[in-house]
Protein backbone atom coordinates (compact mmCIF):
# COMPACT_ATOMS: atom_id res chain seq x y z
CA UNK A 1 0.00 0.00 0.00
CA UNK A 2 0.87 3.21 -0.78
CA UNK A 3 2.46 5.19 2.17
CA UNK A 4 1.62 8.33 1.23
CA UNK A 5 -1.79 7.48 0.73
CA UNK A 6 -2.35 5.93 4.03
CA UNK A 7 -0.30 9.07 5.71
CA UNK A 8 -3.25 11.16 3.98
CA UNK A 9 -6.69 8.42 4.76
CA UNK A 10 -5.16 8.61 8.33
CA UNK A 11 -5.63 12.54 8.25
CA UNK A 12 -8.69 12.00 7.18
CA UNK A 13 -9.63 9.96 10.14
CA UNK A 14 -9.68 6.75 8.44
CA UNK A 15 -7.78 3.66 9.03
CA UNK A 16 -6.23 1.66 6.51
CA UNK A 17 -3.44 -1.29 6.75
CA UNK A 18 -2.73 -4.72 4.27
CA UNK A 19 -2.84 -8.11 5.73
CA UNK A 20 0.89 -8.15 5.44
CA UNK A 21 1.28 -5.31 7.94
CA UNK A 22 -1.15 -6.90 10.54
CA UNK A 23 0.47 -10.53 9.85
CA UNK A 24 3.65 -8.83 11.00
CA UNK A 25 2.86 -6.53 13.66
CA UNK A 26 1.33 -10.20 15.15
CA UNK A 27 4.40 -11.89 14.42
CA UNK A 28 6.87 -9.20 16.07
CA UNK A 29 4.71 -8.44 19.23
CA UNK A 30 4.75 -12.41 20.03
CA UNK A 31 8.01 -13.74 19.58
CA UNK A 32 8.76 -17.17 21.66
CA UNK A 33 12.57 -17.50 22.35
CA UNK A 34 13.96 -20.77 23.10
CA UNK A 35 15.03 -21.36 26.91
CA UNK A 36 18.21 -21.95 26.21
CA UNK A 37 22.09 -20.89 27.28
CA UNK A 38 25.36 -21.38 26.79
CA UNK A 39 27.74 -19.46 28.79
CA UNK A 40 27.59 -16.34 30.62
CA UNK A 41 26.06 -14.36 28.41
CA UNK A 42 23.03 -16.53 29.56
CA UNK A 43 22.83 -15.06 32.86
CA UNK A 44 22.53 -11.41 31.27
CA UNK A 45 19.84 -12.78 28.74
CA UNK A 46 18.10 -14.20 32.19
CA UNK A 47 18.65 -10.44 33.41
CA UNK A 48 16.80 -9.44 30.42
CA UNK A 49 13.58 -11.60 31.16
CA UNK A 50 13.52 -10.54 34.47
CA UNK A 51 11.80 -7.32 36.49
CA UNK A 52 14.61 -4.56 35.84
CA UNK A 53 14.55 -5.01 32.30
CA UNK A 54 11.24 -6.47 31.37
CA UNK A 55 11.64 -8.55 27.65
CA UNK A 56 8.12 -9.13 28.24
CA UNK A 57 7.29 -5.30 27.39
CA UNK A 58 8.87 -6.18 23.65
CA UNK A 59 6.37 -9.83 24.07
CA UNK A 60 9.13 -12.06 24.12
CA UNK A 61 8.85 -13.35 27.94
CA UNK A 62 7.62 -16.79 27.00
CA UNK A 63 10.83 -19.15 26.59
CA UNK A 64 9.64 -21.99 25.62
CA UNK A 65 11.76 -24.94 27.14
CA UNK A 66 11.14 -26.91 23.39
CA UNK A 67 12.36 -25.96 20.03
CA UNK A 68 8.91 -27.13 18.23
CA UNK A 69 7.53 -23.88 20.45
CA UNK A 70 10.27 -21.59 19.73
CA UNK A 71 10.65 -19.20 17.38
CA UNK A 72 13.93 -17.45 18.10
CA UNK A 73 16.79 -18.54 19.11
CA UNK A 74 19.27 -16.71 21.01
CA UNK A 75 22.49 -18.40 21.19
CA UNK A 76 23.70 -16.52 24.55
CA UNK A 77 27.26 -17.61 24.86
CA UNK A 78 30.41 -19.33 23.76
CA UNK A 79 29.45 -22.17 21.32
CA UNK A 80 32.20 -25.42 21.59
CA UNK A 81 32.79 -27.56 18.65
CA UNK A 82 31.70 -29.93 21.14
CA UNK A 83 27.99 -27.95 21.40
CA UNK A 84 27.96 -26.80 18.07
CA UNK A 85 25.93 -29.69 17.06
CA UNK A 86 24.13 -29.88 19.44
CA UNK A 87 23.12 -26.04 18.53
CA UNK A 88 22.75 -26.71 15.04
CA UNK A 89 20.29 -29.65 15.97
CA UNK A 90 18.09 -27.35 17.91
CA UNK A 91 17.79 -24.91 15.50
CA UNK A 92 16.39 -27.21 13.07
CA UNK A 93 13.70 -28.36 15.19
CA UNK A 94 12.23 -25.18 15.47
CA UNK A 95 9.20 -24.81 13.07
CA UNK A 96 9.40 -21.93 10.74
CA UNK A 97 9.88 -18.93 10.84
CA UNK A 98 12.42 -19.10 12.66
CA UNK A 99 15.36 -16.36 13.71
CA UNK A 100 18.59 -16.03 15.50
CA UNK A 101 20.26 -13.86 17.85
CA UNK A 102 23.80 -14.40 18.08
CA UNK A 103 24.69 -12.76 21.68
CA UNK A 104 27.84 -11.82 22.67
CA UNK A 105 31.72 -12.04 21.21
CA UNK A 106 31.66 -15.68 21.40
CA UNK A 107 28.68 -16.57 19.31
CA UNK A 108 29.34 -14.35 16.79
CA UNK A 109 33.49 -14.84 16.44
CA UNK A 110 34.54 -17.02 19.01
CA UNK A 111 35.54 -14.04 21.09
CA UNK A 112 38.65 -14.08 23.54
CA UNK A 113 38.67 -17.99 22.31
CA UNK A 114 38.70 -17.71 18.82
CA UNK A 115 42.76 -18.96 18.80
CA UNK A 116 41.31 -21.93 21.16
CA UNK A 117 41.20 -25.21 19.46
CA UNK A 118 37.75 -26.16 20.47
CA UNK A 119 35.56 -22.71 20.26
CA UNK A 120 33.91 -22.62 17.21
CA UNK A 121 34.31 -19.24 15.22
CA UNK A 122 31.33 -18.07 15.33
CA UNK A 123 27.52 -19.66 15.26
CA UNK A 124 26.76 -18.06 12.03
CA UNK A 125 28.81 -21.07 10.03
CA UNK A 126 26.16 -23.32 10.58
CA UNK A 127 23.41 -21.43 10.86
CA UNK A 128 21.86 -18.12 9.40
CA UNK A 129 22.30 -15.56 12.44
CA UNK A 130 19.74 -12.36 11.87
CA UNK A 131 21.48 -10.05 14.61
CA UNK A 132 25.05 -10.36 15.92
CA UNK A 133 25.63 -8.69 18.95
CA UNK A 134 28.80 -7.63 20.65
CA UNK A 135 29.77 -7.26 23.67
CA UNK A 136 31.19 -9.12 26.57
CA UNK A 137 28.68 -10.23 27.49
CA UNK A 138 26.58 -7.80 26.20
CA UNK A 139 24.50 -5.76 28.73
CA UNK A 140 20.82 -6.56 28.78
CA UNK A 141 19.88 -3.49 26.69
CA UNK A 142 21.96 -4.36 24.32
CA UNK A 143 19.92 -7.69 23.94
CA UNK A 144 16.69 -5.78 23.74
CA UNK A 145 18.22 -3.53 21.26
CA UNK A 146 19.14 -6.77 19.72
CA UNK A 147 15.28 -7.74 19.41
CA UNK A 148 14.33 -4.20 18.57
CA UNK A 149 16.44 -4.83 15.60
CA UNK A 150 15.02 -7.86 14.69
CA UNK A 151 11.45 -6.89 14.92
CA UNK A 152 12.24 -4.31 12.86
CA UNK A 153 13.41 -7.32 10.53
CA UNK A 154 10.46 -8.88 10.96
CA UNK A 155 8.33 -5.79 9.90
CA UNK A 156 10.19 -5.47 6.70
CA UNK A 157 9.27 -8.81 5.53
CA UNK A 158 6.82 -9.35 3.04
CA UNK A 159 4.48 -12.10 2.73
CA UNK A 160 4.60 -12.47 -1.55
CA UNK A 161 7.12 -11.47 -3.88
CA UNK A 162 10.86 -12.09 -4.82
CA UNK A 163 11.86 -10.36 -1.97
CA UNK A 164 10.25 -12.51 0.75
CA UNK A 165 12.13 -14.36 3.37
CA UNK A 166 13.75 -17.77 3.06
CA UNK A 167 11.33 -19.37 4.91
CA UNK A 168 7.97 -18.53 2.65
CA UNK A 169 9.95 -20.04 -0.55
CA UNK A 170 9.21 -23.63 -1.04
CA UNK A 171 13.05 -24.76 -2.72
CA UNK A 172 14.27 -23.60 0.92
CA UNK A 173 14.96 -26.24 3.40
CA UNK A 174 14.26 -25.47 6.91
CA UNK A 175 17.20 -27.86 8.17
CA UNK A 176 20.50 -27.13 8.02
CA UNK A 177 23.78 -29.38 7.73
CA UNK A 178 24.36 -30.64 11.50
CA UNK A 179 28.49 -30.79 11.75
CA UNK A 180 29.73 -34.07 13.13
CA UNK A 181 33.04 -34.68 14.70
CA UNK A 182 35.35 -35.14 12.45
CA UNK A 183 39.43 -36.36 13.16
CA UNK A 184 40.51 -32.81 13.86
CA UNK A 185 37.95 -30.99 13.83
CA UNK A 186 34.39 -30.74 13.01
CA UNK A 187 32.77 -31.67 9.89
CA UNK A 188 32.33 -29.60 7.33
CA UNK A 189 34.26 -27.05 9.16
CA UNK A 190 31.07 -24.50 7.66
CA UNK A 191 28.41 -24.90 5.80
CA UNK A 192 29.29 -23.31 2.63
CA UNK A 193 25.75 -22.02 1.72
CA UNK A 194 26.19 -19.83 4.55
CA UNK A 195 29.25 -18.61 5.13
CA UNK A 196 31.26 -17.84 1.85
CA UNK A 197 33.84 -15.53 3.06
CA UNK A 198 37.61 -15.99 2.35
CA UNK A 199 39.93 -14.65 4.40
CA UNK A 200 42.66 -12.01 2.68
CA UNK A 201 45.81 -13.14 4.32
CA UNK A 202 47.62 -9.68 4.89
CA UNK A 203 51.13 -9.03 4.21
CA UNK A 204 53.00 -9.20 7.57
CA UNK A 205 54.40 -5.74 8.41
CA UNK A 206 56.84 -4.78 11.20
CA UNK A 207 54.07 -3.20 13.98
CA UNK A 208 54.27 0.08 15.31
CA UNK A 209 56.91 0.21 17.83
CA UNK A 210 58.89 -2.96 16.67
CA UNK A 211 62.29 -2.50 15.31
CA UNK A 212 62.77 0.65 16.92
CA UNK A 213 65.49 1.21 19.86
CA UNK A 214 64.61 2.06 22.65
CA UNK A 215 61.03 0.36 22.88
CA UNK A 216 59.89 -3.01 23.73
CA UNK B 1 -48.59 -24.01 22.70
CA UNK B 2 -46.29 -26.85 21.02
CA UNK B 3 -43.77 -23.73 19.08
CA UNK B 4 -43.85 -21.71 21.81
CA UNK B 5 -41.59 -24.16 23.56
CA UNK B 6 -38.98 -24.67 20.83
CA UNK B 7 -38.61 -21.04 20.25
CA UNK B 8 -37.60 -20.78 23.89
CA UNK B 9 -34.38 -22.75 22.80
CA UNK B 10 -33.47 -20.83 20.05
CA UNK B 11 -30.91 -18.46 21.22
CA UNK B 12 -29.53 -21.51 22.59
CA UNK B 13 -29.09 -23.03 19.10
CA UNK B 14 -27.67 -19.80 17.68
CA UNK B 15 -25.35 -19.71 20.63
CA UNK B 16 -24.11 -22.55 19.89
CA UNK B 17 -23.31 -22.66 16.07
CA UNK B 18 -21.70 -19.19 17.21
CA UNK B 19 -19.26 -21.36 19.70
CA UNK B 20 -18.58 -23.41 17.24
CA UNK B 21 -17.88 -21.14 14.26
CA UNK B 22 -15.69 -18.99 16.85
CA UNK B 23 -13.51 -22.34 17.29
CA UNK B 24 -13.32 -23.56 14.27
CA UNK B 25 -12.86 -20.30 12.24
CA UNK B 26 -9.19 -19.50 13.90
CA UNK B 27 -8.02 -22.82 12.65
CA UNK B 28 -10.04 -22.72 9.55
CA UNK B 29 -8.16 -19.19 8.54
CA UNK B 30 -4.88 -20.67 9.77
CA UNK B 31 -4.90 -23.73 7.66
CA UNK B 32 -5.95 -21.38 4.69
CA UNK B 33 -3.05 -19.04 5.14
CA UNK B 34 -0.68 -21.91 5.38
CA UNK B 35 -1.75 -23.19 2.26
CA UNK B 36 -1.42 -19.68 1.08
CA UNK B 37 1.88 -18.61 2.33
CA UNK B 38 3.78 -21.32 4.32
CA UNK B 39 5.18 -23.73 2.17
CA UNK B 40 5.20 -27.03 4.84
CA UNK B 41 9.08 -27.61 5.46
CA UNK B 42 9.35 -31.07 7.09
CA UNK B 43 12.82 -32.93 7.40
CA UNK B 44 14.36 -36.00 9.08
CA UNK B 45 15.85 -33.74 12.23
CA UNK B 46 12.35 -31.78 12.07
CA UNK B 47 10.39 -34.88 12.49
CA UNK B 48 12.40 -36.92 15.16
CA UNK B 49 10.54 -38.31 17.64
CA UNK B 50 12.63 -36.15 20.81
CA UNK B 51 12.95 -32.48 20.10
CA UNK B 52 16.31 -33.05 22.10
CA UNK B 53 19.45 -31.49 21.03
CA UNK B 54 21.25 -35.01 20.98
CA UNK B 55 20.33 -37.84 18.58
CA UNK B 56 18.65 -40.20 20.32
CA UNK B 57 20.73 -43.78 20.33
CA UNK B 58 19.31 -47.31 20.57
CA UNK B 59 15.60 -49.06 21.46
CA UNK B 60 13.40 -47.64 23.62
CA UNK B 61 12.10 -51.51 24.17
CA UNK B 62 14.41 -52.72 26.92
CA UNK B 63 14.30 -55.26 29.62
CA UNK B 64 14.61 -53.60 32.64
CA UNK B 65 15.47 -56.38 35.87
CA UNK B 66 13.24 -57.69 37.72
CA UNK B 67 16.11 -57.91 40.71
CA UNK B 68 14.40 -54.76 42.17
CA UNK B 69 10.95 -56.27 42.65
CA UNK B 70 11.78 -58.75 45.22
CA UNK B 71 14.09 -56.21 47.15
CA UNK B 72 10.69 -54.12 47.32
CA UNK B 73 8.46 -56.77 48.50
CA UNK B 74 10.88 -57.33 51.60
CA UNK B 75 10.97 -53.57 52.09
CA UNK B 76 6.98 -53.19 52.23
CA UNK B 77 6.81 -56.48 54.67
CA UNK B 78 9.62 -55.01 57.10
CA UNK B 79 7.97 -51.58 56.75
CA UNK B 80 5.05 -52.91 57.96
CA UNK B 81 5.98 -54.97 60.84
CA UNK B 82 7.66 -52.10 62.43
CA UNK B 83 4.12 -50.36 62.05
CA UNK B 84 3.19 -53.49 64.30
CA UNK B 85 6.21 -53.19 66.54
CA UNK B 86 5.37 -49.34 67.79
CA UNK B 87 2.24 -50.62 69.84
CA UNK B 88 3.95 -53.62 70.92
CA UNK B 89 6.25 -52.29 72.15
CA UNK B 90 4.00 -49.47 73.87
CA UNK B 91 2.11 -51.97 75.61
CA UNK B 92 4.54 -54.63 76.23
CA UNK B 93 4.24 -54.58 79.98
CA UNK B 94 0.71 -55.07 80.05
CA UNK B 95 0.29 -57.94 77.87
CA UNK B 96 -0.91 -61.60 78.77
CA UNK B 97 1.15 -64.48 77.75
CA UNK B 98 -0.68 -65.48 74.98
CA UNK B 99 -0.45 -61.96 73.56
CA UNK B 100 3.12 -61.77 73.83
CA UNK B 101 3.30 -65.42 72.21
CA UNK B 102 1.43 -64.55 69.10
CA UNK B 103 3.24 -61.58 68.81
CA UNK B 104 7.13 -63.17 68.75
CA UNK B 105 5.59 -65.96 66.59
CA UNK B 106 4.48 -63.11 64.09
CA UNK B 107 8.35 -61.39 64.42
CA UNK B 108 10.04 -65.25 64.03
CA UNK B 109 7.71 -65.66 61.00
CA UNK B 110 8.95 -62.19 59.34
CA UNK B 111 12.45 -62.98 60.63
CA UNK B 112 12.86 -66.46 58.88
CA UNK B 113 11.08 -64.48 55.77
CA UNK B 114 14.55 -62.50 55.94
CA UNK B 115 17.17 -65.35 56.96
CA UNK B 116 15.29 -66.97 53.51
CA UNK B 117 15.33 -63.68 51.20
CA UNK B 118 19.21 -63.12 52.46
CA UNK B 119 19.91 -66.86 51.48
CA UNK B 120 18.72 -66.60 48.23
CA UNK B 121 20.69 -63.36 47.84
CA UNK B 122 18.15 -60.75 47.28
CA UNK B 123 19.57 -58.30 49.54
CA UNK B 124 22.72 -58.27 47.27
CA UNK B 125 22.77 -55.28 44.88
CA UNK B 126 23.90 -56.82 41.34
Amino acid sequence: MDQKLKIELSQQGIFATTLEEVYNWGRKNSVWPLTFGLACCAIEMIATTMARYDLARFGAEVFRPSPRQADLMIVAGTVTKKMAPQVVRLYNQMPEPKYVIAMGACAISGGPFKQGYNVLKGIDRYIPVDVHIPGCPPRPEALIDAFMTLQKKIDAQHLTGDLRPRHLRADTSSEFVVPQYGAHDLEPAKNPKLWNITLKATPTEPRAGENEPGKS
Amino acid sequence: MHSVDLDIYRPIAILMIAAVGFAISPLAMAWLWSKKFSPRKPGPVKNATYECGLASQGDAWIQFRAEYYLYAIVFLIFDVEAIFLLPFAVAFSGLTLGAAIAMLVFILLLAEGLVWAWQKRVLVWV
